[in-house]
C-alpha cells in the first residue's frame, strides 16, 4: 500500500511528534528549576535515582498497573471523539469498591472468590456511572464533558460520604476518615521475586487485546467510522446511540478498575478526600501515543518512572511534590504546540493564522500584506 | 434552641454566605463571557488559583487588599495568555489546553507559596466599609453593611457586565461569536477580536474571584484552596444561560448551602460537607436530565473559527 | 455606457488571481461592475464564481491583481473592508444567527457601545420598502420561512448603504413564484442606482435578470457580453453567444444547452412499463418524529416500481432528509409501513436493508458518504464492515479488500493515485462516484439518491444521470431527491413535490409542461403553509 509519505518518514515522523514535547517540557522545567534557585540537574539525577535505581523500579511498575489502565479508559473513548473528563470520580468509584467491600467479604469469602467480586463489582460501578452522560449524549446531544465532569465530581462526594459513613474502619482506634486495610495475604499476588503486584500483568494484556480489537478487527474499523464522523456511522449502519453507550461504559470500566487493582495491589485501604488525579497526569501522553495502546506502553511507563522518582527528587531539591503538575502541564502545551507546527508544516501552509499575520505584517507596511505566503500551491 | 440562633450567629451566617459566594460569582461572570463567545475555559480552576495566589502576594506585600486584587486581575489575565494565544488565535484544542493550565496553575501555585510562604505565612491585612446608618442594624448591619470596599465596588462591576452582555454592540458580538461565528465575520466583526477581549475579561474576573477566596473569604493562601469550585463556577454558567442575574441567584443558593454547615450544626443537626459540595453538581444533573437541555451552551462552543471551514 | 472603464460609480477588478492547492480558482480575472446595472456571472460549478465573490467580499484575498472603486486601488482583505466599502453579499448559506432576532442579527458588526435600536428599526422599514416585503424586527431569525430569511439576508447586505449587492446563486432555494419576487426586488435596487452582481448557472435567469453577463469558465473570464450588446440580441442568439463562451468546444451543443438550463428540460430517459412492472418500495402513511431541527414528514405514501425513476421534487429542508434517511433506515418511522418487495422492513435497519438491496446516496458526501481520513478502499467496502470476504472471523483481509477496491475503480473509473489514498483528497466529482460505486454494486436493487449533482462539474453530472438511467433500465429503481427541476424532469417517469414534510402531489412526466405543473404544485403548496 502506498502512503502519501514514505513508511520510514512516517515512523520518524511519529516518533518525533511524541518525544519532541516531553524534552521540551523536561527543558522548560529544568529552567523553572533554576529560577527557583536550585540545580536541575539535581532534579533528573533525582528522577533516575528514585524512579529506577535499587528496587525504585519495581515501584514505578506499581504505579504503572493504575496509570496504564485508565489510559486504555481514556484511548477507548477518545478514539470515538467522546470526552470522557469523568476519570477521577470513576477512579475512586473503582477504588471505593474493592477498599469498601474487601475488608467485609475477605474474612468470610475465599479470596480469589472475593478479588473476583471486587474486580468485576468495580467494572460494574464504573461502567453504570458512565451510563449517564452516555445516554445524555446519545439521547439529546448533551455535552459530554460537561456531564463526565460534574458526574465525576458527584462520585467524588458519593465516595467521601462512603468512607465517613457505612465503609468507615470498624476498629473504634481508627478516627481518622478511612476504610479497614486488606491484610497482604489476600492482596494480589507479586511477580516471582519482586513486590510487584501482577496488576501490571493485567495492564499489559489489557493493552494487547485492546490494539488487536483496533487494529484489525471490524469493530475497530467500526470504531474509527465512528470517531471520524458519527455521521457517517449512522450511514452505514452503525447505531450512533449504543456506540457512544458502549464506549462510555467500557472507558467507565476500565477506569474503575484501574481504581480497585490500585487499591487490591497497592494502596491497601483509602483515606477520604484521597484523590490522586491519575487522569490528569496520564492524558498527554495517551494523545502523544496518538490513542494507540500499544504506543501508550512506553509512554505511560516514561511518566510512571518519572512520576515515582519526581516525588522524592523534588524534594530533595526543595520543591514539593507538585511540581509533577507543571511538567504535566508544560507536556501538554508543548504537544499542541507541535501537533500545530507539523501540521501545517505538513499543508505547506504558514504558521501563523490569518488574522494574527495580518496584523504582524501591518507592521511592515500595507504592501506585503497583498503577497502571496511563502510556500503556497504547487498545482 | 432559639436561643443558640442569635443576631451573632445569624450574622456570622449572612457574611459567611457573602464571602463564600462572591469568589464563585465572579468566577462565573468571567466563564459566561468566554462561553457566551464560544470559548470554553475548562481551565479555570487553574486561572482561579492563579489569582488567588498572586492576589495573595499582591496583597501581603503592599499591605493594600485592594492592590491585591489588582494582583489577582492581573495574574488571571496572564494565565489565560495561554488559552488566547493557544486556542484563540492558533485554534488548538480547548480541552488539552483547559487541563494545562488546571494542573499548571495547580503546580505552580503550590510550588511557588511552599517555597516562599510557607515557613512564614502572612495573613491579608482587612479592610471594611461600613455603610453609614445601616451598619448599625441588627443582624444585617454587622454583616452585610461592613463588607470590605472591594465588595461593593463588585456589586457595580456585575452591573456594569450585565448591561455590556445585555444591551451593546460588543455583548451582541460576543453572542454571535458563539452562535455562528461566521456570521459576526460576514458582517464584518472580528471573531477573533471578539473572542480575544472575551479570554482576557474571562481571566480577569476568574483571577479576581481567587483573590477575593484568599484575600477576604480566608485571609491567606494554601495550596489547593479552590477545592474544585472553579467546576462549580462553570457548572453555574450552564445552569445561567448568561444571565447575571441568574449567576446571582444560584450561586447565592450555592454558598447558603455551603455555609448553612455551621448553623446547622449548633441546632444539633450535623450533615457533612460533602453534602452541600455534590449538591450543585447533583442539581446540574437533574437539570439536564429532567429538562434535556442540549441547548444550555452555544451552538459552536469549543469549536475555534477558521475563515471558510464548514 | 463603454465597458472597461474604471471611473466613478464603477468596481474594477483587474488581473485578479487566486490558487489554491492543486488549482487555479481564478486566473486573470478582470471585469468591470457598473452602478445600476445587474451583471451576471455565469458559469458552472468549479469556473471560479465562489472565489472571486469571496475575494470580493474581503473572505479571501487574491494572490495577485487588484480591485479599484470609483478609480482608485481599494484593497479588501478582510470583510469589514468590504462592508466599509459598501459591498454587501448574500451568500449561498445562511449567514444569519438563527438564536437572533431579524433585529439583532441586522445589527451585527455594528460599531460604538450602546445598541441604537431606534436608528435600527427605521433602517430595517426603509429597506422593507424597498424590498417590498414586511419583516418583523422581533421575529427570531430561525423562525423565519427561506423566502423571508433571503429577505433578511438582502436586507442585511444593504445595511450600511451599499454601493454593491452581489447575490450568490440566490434562486436555488425559492419557487419559480418567489424567484420572480426576487427579480421585482432587484429591479427596484438597481432603479436606486446600486450594482448588483447576480451570480447563477442557469442561462434563462441571465438573460431575465441581467443587463450584462460575464461567462467564467476554468477560472478564466471566457466571455462578456456588454449591456447594450445584449439589448441588441434575441433570446436565442444571446443564448447561443453564451454557450459558446460557457463550453468551448467541450460539449455537443444539445447537451450544453440542457446543462446550463438554457432550453425547457425534457424527459430523456426511457419508458419503465408502466404499472405493468412490480411495487419495489411502498411507502405507507409514514411519519417521522423529531429529529434534530430539519422538518420531519408526515403521512406519507408513495410506491416506486421496478425500473422507475421517482423524483422528489422540493426545496431545499422541506423534509427530503428525513424522507431520504427513513427509507435508508437511518431514521425510525413514527408511523406508517415501509414494504420492499412487499416485506415489511420498517422495524430492519441500515444493514439489514443494504442486504436487501435498498442502497442510498447522500447529499453529505464528505461527512456523511465517506470518510475522508480512511482510505478509498475502505470507504468502498464501509458498508459491508465485517462481512465475507472482506473480514474473517472478525479480522479485516486486506488482500480482498485492495481487490474489491481496484475493481470498483476501473469500473467507475475512479481518478485516485491509488486504493490506499486517504478519501478525502479526492475531487468532489471523484468522491461522488466513490458512493455511486459503492451502493450501486453487490446486487443493488434500489437507491434513494439526493442531490446527485449538486456541486458537480458539468462532465461528471452527465456522467452521474447516465448512471442512474442505466441502473433503472437494467431494473433497478431510484428514488431521486433534488432541488433541480430541470434535472428531475430531464431523469424521472414521475415526480412528487414534497412541501413542509407532505406529499402535495404526484406528477405525470409525460411531454411538454410537467415543469409547469411541479412549479404550480409547489407554490400552490408553500402559499398554504408559508403565510
Amino acid at each position: 500500500m502506498i502512503e502519501e509519505l514514505p513508511r520510514f518518514r512516517r515512523i520518524a515522523d511519529g516518533l518525533v511528534r511524541s518525544i519532541l514535547p516531553v524534552v521540551l517540557a523536561l527543558v522548560v522545567a529544568g529552567l523553572i528549576i533554576v529560577a527557583m534557585g536550585s540545580n536541575p540537574l539535581d532534579f533528573y539525577a533525582g528522577v533516575w535515582k528514585y524512579g529506577l535505581t535499587g528496587s525504585n523500579w519495581q515501584d514505578s511498575l506499581r504505579l504503572m498497573a493504575p496509570l496504564m489502565i485508565i489510559a486504555l479508559g481514556l484511548i477507548v473513548s477518545f478514539r470515538g471523539q467522546l470526552w470522557n473528563l469523568g476519570y477521577n470520580g470513576t477512579y475512586l468509584l473503582g477504588s471505593v469498591v474493592a477498599s469498601g467491600f474487601g475488608p467485609v467479604l475477605y474474612p468470610v469469602l475465599p479470596g480469589w472468590i472475593v478479588t473476583a467480586i471486587l474486580i468485576v463489582g468495580s467494572l460494574l460501578v464504573g461502567a453504570i456511572w458512565a451510563i449517564v452522560p452516555a445516554v445524555l449524549k446519545a439521547r439529546f446531544g448533551t455535552n459530554e464533558i460537561i456531564t463526565s465532569l460534574v458526574m465525576s465530581f458527584i462520585a467524588i462526594g458519593v465516595v467521601n460520604l462512603l468512607i465517613k459513613g457505612p465503609m468507615h474502619d470498624t476498629n473504634p482506634k481508627v478516627t481518622a476518615p478511612q476504610t479497614a486495610t486488606i491484610p497482604r495475604e489476600d492482596l494480589l499476588p507479586f511477580l516471582a521475586g519482586t513486590r510487584v503486584h501482577v496488576g501490571i500483568v493485567i495492564a499489559i494484556v489489557l493493552a494487547l487485546v485492546a490494539q488487536f480489537v483496533v487494529s484489525r478487527t471490524s469493530f475497530g474499523v467500526r470504531l474509527d467510522v465512528f470517531g471520524a464522523s458519527p455521521k457517517a456511522a449512522q450511514h452505514v449502519g452503525i447505531s450512533r446511540s449504543w456506540m457512544i453507550i458502549l464506549l462510555f461504559c467500557v472507558s467507565g470500566a476500565l477506569i474503575a478498575l484501574a481504581g480497585s487493582v490500585d487499591v487490591l495491589g497497592n494502596v491497601t485501604y483509602q483515606r477520604a478526600n484521597w484523590n490522586p488525579a491519575y487522569g490528569d497526569a496520564v492524558m498527554p501522553f495517551v494523545f502523544l501515543a496518538r490513542l494507540s495502546p500499544l504506543a501508550a506502553i512506553p509512554l505511560v511507563g516514561f511518566y510512571s518512572v518519572f512520576a515515582n522518582g519526581g516525588i522524592n527528587a523534588a524534594r530533595s531539591v526543595g520543591l514539593n511534590s507538585d511540581f509533577l503538575l507543571v511538567v504535566v502541564g508544560l507536556i501538554l502545551v508543548f504537544m499542541t504546540i507541535t501537533e500545530y507546527v507539523g501540521n501545517k508544516r505538513r499543508l505547506g501552509q504558514s504558521y501563523l493564522p490569518v488574522g494574527m499575520k495580518q496584523s504582524v505584517m501591518a507592521i511592515f507596511g500595507p504592501r506585503s500584506s497583498a503577497r502571496p505566503a511563502s510556500g503556497k500551491v504547487t498545482t | 434552641m432559639s436561643g443558640l440562633l442569635s443576631a451573632s450567629v445569624l450574622a456570622a451566617f449572612l457574611t459567611a454566605i457573602l464571602v463564600q459566594t462572591m469568589p464563585l460569582i465572579l468566577a462565573a461572570i468571567g466563564e459566561t463571557i468566554g462561553e457566551q463567545s464560544g470559548v470554553l475555559n475548562l481551565g479555570i480552576e487553574g486561572v482561579m488559583l492563579v489569582g488567588a495566589y498572586s492576589g495573595y502576594v499582591a496583597a501581603v506585600s503592599s499591605g493594600s487588599p485592594w492592590i491585591g486584587m489588582l494582583g489577582g486581575i492581573a495574574g488571571g489575565v496572564v494565565a489565560n495568555l495561554l488559552l488566547l494565544v493557544l486556542n484563540t488565535w492558533l485554534g488548538l484544542n480547548q480541552i488539552v489546553i483547559g487541563l494545562a493550565i488546571t494542573v499548571m496553575g495547580e503546580g505552580l501555585t503550590s510550588v511557588l507559596y511552599l517555597q516562599n510562604y510557607s515557613k512564614h505565612p502572612l495573613s491579608v491585612p482587612g479592610d471594611s466599609w461600613a455603610i453609614a446608618g445601616l451598619s448599625d442594624l441588627p443582624v444585617v448591619g454587622p454583616s452585610i453593611f461592613r463588607q470590605s470596599g472591594i465588595f461593593w465596588v463588585l456589586l457595580l462591576v456585575m452591573v456594569a457586565v450585565a448591561f455590556l452582555l445585555a444591551r451593546t454592540n460588543w455583548g451582541l458580538s460576543i453572542r454571535a461569536a458563539g452562535q455562528k461565528p461566521s456570521s459576526l465575520d460576514t458582517a464584518g466583526g472580528s471573531v477573533i477580536k471578539t473572542r480575544s477581549s472575551a479570554v482576557l475579561l474571562n481571566g480577569a474576573f476568574v483571577g479576581c474571584g481567587g483573590a477575593f477566596l484568599s484575600i477576604l473569604t480566608t485571609g491567606t493562601f494554601t495550596a489547593f484552596m479552590t477545592g474544585g469550585l472553579g467546576f462549580v463556577a462553570i457548572v453555574i454558567t450552564m445552569l445561567s444561560r448568561g444571565k447575571v442575574s441568574w449567576i446571582v441567584i444560584t450561586s447565592l443558593l450555592y454558598g447558603i448551602a455551603v455555609a448553612i454547615k455551621n448553623p446547622l450544626q449548633l441546632i444539633g443537626v450535623s450533615v457533612p460537607a460533602d453534602v452541600f459540595q455534590m449538591l450543585p453538581f447533583v442539581v446540574v444533573m437533574l437539570t439536564l436530565i429532567l429538562f434535556a437541555r442540549s441547548s444550555i451552551v452555544p451552538p459552536a462552543l469549543g469549536s475555534p473559527y477558521t475563515r471558510g471551514a464548514r | 455606457m463603454s465597458s472597461m472603464a474604471a471611473g466613478p460609480g464603477v468596481i474594477s477588478l483587474r488581473e485578479i488571481t487566486k490558487a489554491f492547492p492543486g488549482v487555479v480558482a481564478n486566473d486573470r480575472i478582470s471585469l468591470d461592475i457598473v452602478s445600476g446595472q445587474v451583471h451576471c456571472l455565469l458559469g458552472e460549478n468549479g469556473a471560479g464564481k465562489s472565489t472571486l465573490i469571496s475575494i470580493l467580499a474581503g473572505m479571501q484575498q487574491p494572490d495577485s491583481g487588484t480591485i479599484l472603486v470609483d478609480g482608485a486601488p481599494a484593497p479588501i482583505n478582510s470583510p469589514k473592508a468590504a462592508v466599509d466599502l459598501g459591498i454587501g453579499v448574500v451568500h449561498q448559506h445562511s449567514t444569519l444567527v438563527p438564536a437572533f432576532t431579524v433585529l439583532e442579527n441586522l445589527m451585527l458588526g455594528e460599531t460604538g457601545l450602546v445598541r441604537n435600536e431606534k436608528r435600527a428599526v427605521a433602517r430595517l422599514e426603509e429597506l422593507s420598502e424597498l424590498l417590498g416585503a414586511r419583516i418583523d424586527p422581533k421575529a427570531l431569525a430561525g423562525d423565519l420561512g427561506l423566502g423571508q430569511q433571503q429577505q433578511v439576508e438582502i436586507a442585511k447586505a444593504m445595511w450600511k448603504g451599499s454601493r454593491l449587492l452581489i447575490l450568490d446563486e440566490p434562486t436555488s432555494m425559492l419557487t419559480p413564484q418567489a424567484i420572480e419576487k426576487l427579480a421585482e426586488s432587484i429591479a427596484q435596487i438597481k432603479a436606486r442606482g446600486l450594482a448588483v452582481v447576480f451570480i447563477t448557472h442557469k442561462l434563462r435567469e441571465a438573460y431575465q435578470i441581467g443587463d450584462c453577463v460575464t461567462i467564467l469558465r476554468g477560472g478564466k473570464n471566457v466571455g462578456h457580453i456588454g449591456a447594450e450588446q445584449l439589448a441588441s440580441l434575441s433570446e436565442a442568439q444571446a443564448h447561443s453567444a453564451i454557450l459558446a463562451a460557457m463550453f468551448g468546444e467541450d460539449i455537443t451543443t444539445p447537451d450544453a444547452a440542457d446543462l446550463a438550463g438554457a432550453t425547457e428540460a425534457r424527459r430523456e430517459v426511457d419508458d419503465w412499463g408502466g404499472g405493468a412492472k412490480s411495487v419495489r418500495l411502498q411507502l405507507s402513511g409514514v411519519a417521522t418524529h423529531g429529529h434534530g431541527h430539519d422538518t420531519d414528514i408526515r403521512n406519507v405514501s408513495i410506491s416506486v416500481h421496478e425500473g422507475e425513476i421517482l423524483g422528489i421534487a422540493g426545496i431545499d429542508g422541506h423534509g427530503q432528509s428525513a424522507l431520504a434517511e427513513v427509507v435508508a433506515g437511518q431514521r425510525s418511522a413514527s408511523a406508517g409501513s415501509i414494504r420492499f418487495d412487499g416485506e415489511d422492513i420498517a422495524r430492519r435497519g441500515v444493514r439489514a436493508r443494504q442486504k436487501l438491496g435498498l442502497r442510498y446516496v447522500t447529499d453529505d458526501r464528505l461527512y456523511e458518504g465517506t470518510v475522508a481520513g480512511m482510505s478509498v478502499a475502505i470507504n468502498l467496502v464501509l458498508k459491508r464492515i465485517g462481512q465475507a470476504p472482506f473480514w474473517k472471523l472478525g479480522q479485516i483481509n486486506r488482500k480482498a479488500v485492495d481487490a474489491e477496491a481496484d475493481r470498483l475503480i476501473g469500473e467507475y473509473a475512479i481518478k485516485t493515485p491509488s486504493s490506499a489514498t486517504r478519501a478525502g483528497t479526492l475531487s468532489g466529482g471523484n468522491i461522488q462516484k466513490v458512493l455511486l460505486a459503492r451502493e450501486l454494486t453487490d446486487g443493488a436493487r434500489f437507491v434513494v439518491v439526493n442531490k446527485p449533482t449538486y456541486g458537480l462539474d458539468l462532465k461528471t453530472v452527465k456522467l452521474v444521470r447516465q448512471i442512474l438511467t442505466e441502473f433503472a433500465s437494467s431494473g433497478g429503481s431510484v428514488l431521486l431527491l433534488s432541488t433541480d427541476l430541470d434535472e428531475l424532469v430531464e431523469l424521472s417517469h414521475r415526480i412528487a413535490v414534497i412541501s413542509d414534510g407532505e406529499i402535495a402531489g404526484i406528477v405525470q412526466n409525460d411531454g411538454r409542461g410537467t415543469a409547469e405543473r411541479v412549479g404550480q404544485l409547489m407554490t400552490g403548496a408553500i402559499e398554504g403553509t408559508h403565510a
